[in-house]
């Protein structure tokens, strides 16, 4: 239902409501934003010292640092939790019960879990020395849970045929998943993979709490060791490094977005996902793909019938 | 186990605190939620932009970065001296509202197209159709979404935690912080959280099959 079919079209005495109510509204946000930008500027957060400190060249050398840092530790993480969300994917959709289950524990446990004690723990236990990595192993253990859901999503929605076509051609498990399922089920399921990446760099920000020097940890570095009119510069340098972060994201989300429209445009394979982007810390598919999602061993089922192998654990989870 | 018994009060305060940031703040989601969806809806143009500026703006905010607003700049704003609990709650609630909001947005697109054209047949203004015809039927289909929107605000609640908010994560630095060894610890806080958790998809289960009615 589209949102005009809330209401009918405005006649004359709605049009005027509608207009009275946007101007009401309009004035309301305005009057909002103005009188927070007038409690600002009498704190003196808005003087222009305030502002100038983006103009030495330590502090755009320490942004850009923490940005490198940033992207550093999102690289990382998402090539780690893209490899690793392959592999339990597969795992979970293997014949071997063993290795279903242990992927599917691994699953549900970490990502039930609040990322940042997962973080902490392997920071604290782990790597104390190297923040970086704790951060980007506790993105990638998390996301990589995420994504093997998105992609588990994908394979099922592959048509039965598919693989079965696969096994009668001879193909092996190896071949039929690497050849034949998880093309269709990646290129599905692309916008929602990017969608919780953008999920993962936002996540970053977690690097925060144990010390790694990324966006916002600097953001706090400069603004409590500069001291301008006898005040500490947090808001200038909230706003000038939240600006670089929800950029950051949005252009990722864009990416989402966009590949999502292309692959509407095209007549072959299966559906395209739909770019959802979860809530932070979130499995992505338990809304979205709910029915999907929990149909374990779909695809794994049509290949074990086809294999004669391993056929008692098919029925089962 | 030593580090539960010996650190008890301080592990009950942290479940409390959990357990209470997480119901604030879901309140607040879900009244915000709901009314920026109704925004996104309206007949008038200003507000559906505002809500969809608001719900861009906060699915593309980190949340520790929407924390460190609310606890450097929003106090130079508001009434400085709110407590850390307060601007935790309303920081996580804002941030979930956008994700509620769009929840019940997508629920509202799956009511027929009949309802509504029903409902404004018979005369019925905007607000009647929404209140009385659509949200209603939306409820259904948003169930599903909402709990696990709220299972990722308890898991995002942790990051209160990390702004001096007593909470189970708190407890975690605490303990490690004391010298503990972070195993036990990690399992400990790990069962609280999941304690919460499963509580809440429980909850929603029984509201589904409560609301359930065959369409």
């Amino acid at each position: 239902m589209s949102a005009s079919v809330l209401y009918d079209a405005p006649g004359p005495k709605a049009v005027v409501r509608n207009r009275i109510y946007a101007v009401v509204g309009t004035l309301a946000i305005a009057a909002l934003i103005a009188v927070s930008l007038l409690r600002l500027a009498d704190k003196g957060h808005l003087a222009p010292e305030m502002w100038d400190i983006f103009n030495y060249s330590g502090i755009r050398q320490n942004i850009a640092d923490a940005l490198v840092a940033t992207l550093k530790a999102f690289g990382l993480a998402a090539v780690g939790s893209v490899v690793l969300g392959v592999v339990l994917a597969v795992g979970r959709l293997s014949d071997h019960k063993p290795v279903r289950w242990a992927a599917t524990t691994f699953i549900e446990l970490f990502r039930s879990l609040p990322l940042l004690i997962t973080i902490y723990a392997i920071w604290v236990g782990f790597l104390t020395d190297y923040s970086m990595w704790a951060l980007a192993a506790g993105l990638s253990v998390y996301n990589g849970c995420v994504q093997a859901e998105v992609l588990r999503a994908g394979i099922n929605a592959v048509p039965r045929g598919q693989s079965e076509a696969a096994y009668a051609l001879g193909m092996s498990k190896t071949q039929v998943m690497v050849t034949v399922l998880m093309p269709q089920a990646v290129r599905s399921m692309l916008p929602t993979i990017i969608s919780q990446l953008v999920v993962t760099l936002k996540d970053t920000s977690l690097g925060f709490i144990i010390l790694y020097p990324e966006l916002l940890q600097t953001a706090r570095l400069i603004a409590s060791n500069t001291l301008v009119n006898g005040q500490y510069p947090y808001v200038s340098t909230i706003t000038v490094i939240g600006t670089i972060y929800i950029a950051l994201c949005l252009l990722l989300s864009s990416l989402a977005t966009w590949i999502e429209k292309r692959g509407r445009r095209a007549k072959t394979g299966i559906a395209v996902a739909p770019a959802v982007q979860a809530p932070g810390t979130i499995d992505a598919t338990a809304g979205t793909f709910g029915p999907n999602a929990d149909t374990t061993g779909g695809a794994g089922g049509a290949g074990t019938g086809a294999d004669g192998a391993g056929g008692a654990g098919v029925s089962q989870n | 186990m030593n580090v539960l018994l010996d650190n008890f009060p301080e592990f009950r305060d942290g479940f409390i605190g959990t357990v209470s940031i997480t119901a604030v703040s879901s309140v607040i989601a879900l009244v915000l939620g709901v009314a920026i969806a109704g925004f996104r809806v309206s007949p008038v143009p200003p507000l559906r932009y505002f809500g969809t500026a608001w719900v861009t703006l906060m699915r593309n905010t980190p949340l520790t970065l929407l924390f460190l607003i609310f606890f450097f700049v929003v106090p130079e704003i508001l009434f400085p001296g709110m407590s850390p609990f307060v601007l935790g709650s309303l920081a996580l609630g804002f941030y979930t509202s956008s994700f509620v909001c769009e929840a019940v947005r997508s629920g509202i697109n799956t009511v027929p197209l009949g309802q509504a054209e029903a409902a404004r047949s018979i005369g019925m203004t905007f607000a009647q159709t929404l209140r009385i015809v659509v949200l209603p039927q939306a409820t259904r289909t948003v169930i599903p979404p909402l709990s696990s929107i709220f299972i990722a605000l308890t898991k995002n609640s942790a990051i209160a935690g990390a702004f001096s908010v007593a909470e189970l994560f708190g407890w975690q630095k605490l303990m490690s912080d004391k010298g503990y060894d972070i195993v036990p610890v990690f399992i400990w806080v790990a069962l609280g959280y999941l304690v919460v958790t499963f509580t809440i998809s429980g909850l929603f289960r029984l509201l589904e099959r409560r609301m359930e009615v065959a369409r």
